[in-house]
């Protein structure tokens, strides 16, 4: 065997990727992880996996797409925990989340939508034009959401340049949601089933629900062992777990943070944290954070307080629920599956009480000081909703920050003097 | 024991002298392009037990001084409190920031605010507009003042409302209507700050803009509360960043 780091570049040019644009790019997130990740202390041994899985996120892991695509897999591209992953692995496809965390090429972004887009979605769009997301070109399909008004109609535009499925998503959890909403899981099924030429039946949905479950199962136990104090993982670790989560092989990630889990309730159990015991702990709560968005955490843990859970996309909204593993006819599955999908609790729902409730359960069961509630500038939905949060985390006795930004890094020192004086309020 | 508070910030860098928790001295200095050699220069006047910064430049001075550190809201809490025990809230407008800060009795924080990213309606943005108007600051103040009528300005945005004064400019707009617009558009969005952390008075008004006239008529006449003005309101960041030294 050879130590020769391995060239990817004839993968990159083979899916059409902008070689120097790309390079500069996996120069900057290089960066941007080093200085956010590596400096840390206290890290869990655990970690040096999803270490491994950042230094080849567009290495390794796209030959492994590449392959399964040669020997006839297909791939499914998804920027949303509504879309089941589920059905596409019960027809022997993989799934895998987009790149939409970085701000990059918004001036050819801005040339087809308004410059008052939210960073998620211009970042998404920012990485087709300039052709530097691999995940994307390797995507045979990629299943949108109508989760919010700016996605719709940017799936529109993307659905120039790639091939594009969007399923609608209810607004409402009323019986008629949940009929349509079991409908359009139907309507998927048909769907991926066409692209895979595979068929889904019972025993391959029933084992794909439980490899998923499997997954969020280990993540659920990761974030439990957040309520200790001292926590035993920092909040930009447990962050990225999550964000690898939506790309990563599902039985050898679920295996990998089975064994950080492991490391994390032995270090619990011997009273080891990430900082010193009494650390300020914050729960954030609010849009996704897609990878590589660190920018709070950074700014966070870097102020000396500890994250301790994340009420959001990329976090607990993932793995907080499972599909029901009891059924035994696809009717009865895919009933289920809806179930457990339209319970997540994102603001494109009318009423949405439920994240409320489970912003206060969770700051009172992580042992939170404090809740920050974080908005990308231009997201119409949690913006909106951020006055409820405040005022609802605010009677149930926890401070809240509110923080509007996006994914530049000019605002970070007014940011970090709020987020420092936050803490010391607390 | 001797302790120094520096406040460095975006426009000057502020300076107290604590000796046995009492003032004895103050001073401020242009941050320019080099903020260290400004507060290098404070430090070389003696020896100092204690040292804690605050201000845009806090990180960069612990870095390079060892010193501790508070955040400009603590900050300012700490020296008005101190200044007027009893102050129930804090307004500093400062080179580049707005702060507004709700006090509990006896100084802790309660609640704040502070602009987000730009310079919208600070001190920045005054200076900004005064040279659209060929103004120096204390003559746009003093302009502002001596205007009958106002004349709406709809734009916070430094460099969208340095287009209207010049478009205004160009109508024939008398220059002290203008100046008061201004002004007037800065202390309505200061004052709603201040009511939506609920701030009642006494209310401590401190930074450098504190110094402008026209904004501190406006502030008084627009508060529900007493106002009180410190005699150095510039310095106010830099005494409550001494203070945090002896709070440990």
């Amino acid at each position: 065997m050879s130590d020769q780091p391995v060239d990817y570049h004839p993968m990159w040019d083979e899916l059409g990727l902008d070689l120097p644009t790309h390079d500069a790019l996996l120069g900057a997130v290089g960066q941007l992880f080093g200085d956010a990740y590596l400096t840390q202390e206290n890290r869990p041994q655990g970690m040096d996996y999803l270490n491994f899985v950042m230094s080849e996120v567009h290495g390794l892991r796209i030959k492994e797409l590449d392959d399964y695509r040669k020997a006839g897999g297909k791939i499914f591209g998804t920027f949303c925990l509504y879309v089941p992953e589920e059905i596409i692995r019960a027809a022997a496809g993989w799934c895998v989340g987009l790149c939409a965390g970085a701000e990059f090429a918004y001036d050819q972004v801005e040339q087809i939508m308004p410059r008052n887009t939210c960073a998620l979605i211009k970042s998404f769009m920012g990485f087709k034009l300039a052709k530097v997301c691999p995940y994307i070109e390797s995507a045979d399909l990629v299943i949108g959401e109508t989760t919010c008004d700016g996605k719709k109609k940017a799936y529109e535009l993307l659905g120039d340049l790639h091939n594009v499925y969007v399923m609608e998503l209810p607004q409402m959890k009323r019986d008629v949601d949940m009929q349509m909403w079991r409908d359009e899981i139907r309507g998927l099924i048909a769907k991926v089933e066409e692209v895979t030429g595979n068929t889904i039946t019972a025993e391959s949905l029933k084992a794909a629900i439980k490899e998923v479950n499997d997954k969020r199962r280990a993540l659920q136990r990761i974030a439990a062992t957040r309520a200790a104090d001292p926590a035993p993982i920092s909040g930009k670790d447990a962050l990225l777990a999550t964000q690898v989560a939506f790309y990563d092989d599902v039985p050898r990630f679920t295996q990998m943070m089975n064994v950080l889990a492991d490391e994390l309730e032995a270090r619990v159990a011997a009273g080891e944290g990430v900082t010193a015991k009494g650390a300020k702990r914050i729960l954030v709560t609010g849009t996704p954070m897609a990878l590589p968005n660190w920018k709070l955490h950074d700014i966070i843990e870097k102020a000396g307080a500890v994250v301790v859970g994340e009420e959001m996309c990329t976090g607990s909204r993932y793995y907080q629920d499972l599909v029901s593993e009891d059924a035994a006819t696809l009717d009865e599955m895919i009933d289920d599956i809806a179930e457990k999908y339209l319970d997540i609790n994102c603001a494109c729902f009318t009423p949405n009480k439920g994240r409320l409730e489970d912003v206060v359960r969770m700051a009172k069961d992580l042992g939170a000081d404090g809740v920050i509630d974080y908005s990308l500038q231009f997201c119409g939905l949690y913006e909106m909703e951020s006055n409820a949060v405040e005022t609802t985390v605010r009677d149930a006795g926890f401070p809240v920050l509110k923080i509007t930004t996006d994914y530049s890094m000019e605002d970070v020192g007014q940011l970090s003097t709020r987020v420092e004086a936050f803490l010391e309020m607390l | 024991m001797r302790v120094l508070g520096l406040d460095i910030g975006s426009r000057s860098v502020n300076a107290v002298w604590l000796e046995d928790g009492r003032i004895t001295d103050h001073a401020v200095a242009d941050s320019g392009f080099d903020p260290a050699a400004a507060y290098e220069s404070f430090l070389a006047r003696g020896d100092h037990d204690l040292v804690v910064a605050t201000g845009y430049g806090r990180h960069a001075a612990r870095e390079s001084l060892g010193c501790g550190v508070v955040t400009e809201i603590k900050a300012y809490a700490l020296g008005a409190s101190a200044l007027h025990p009893g102050a129930a809230s804090v307004l500093d407008i400062g080179g580049q920031d707005t702060k507004v800060i709700a006090l509990k009795p006896g100084g802790g924080v309660s609640d704040f605010q502070m602009n987000d990213k730009c310079a919208a309606g600070t001190g920045k943005f005054l200076e900004v507009m005064a040279r659209a108007l060929g103004f120096d600051l204390a003559q746009m103040a003093e302009a502002a003042m001596a205007a009958e009528t106002s004349v709406a300005i709809s734009s916070m945005c430094t460099v969208f409302a340095e287009s209207e004064v010049t478009g205004l400019v160009h109508k024939g707009i008398d220059r002290g209507r203008i100046a008061r617009g201004l002004h007037d558009s800065i202390a309505a969005r200061t004052l709603g700050s201040l009511k939506r952390i609920g701030a009642s008075g006494p209310l401590v008004f401190a930074g450098g803009v504190a110094k402008n006239r026209a904004m501190a008529d406006l502030v008084r006449a627009g508060f529900d509360g007493q106002v009180v003005i410190p005699r150095e309101a510039q310095t106010v960041g830099a005494y409550g960043a001494a203070l945090s030294a002896l709070e440990a």
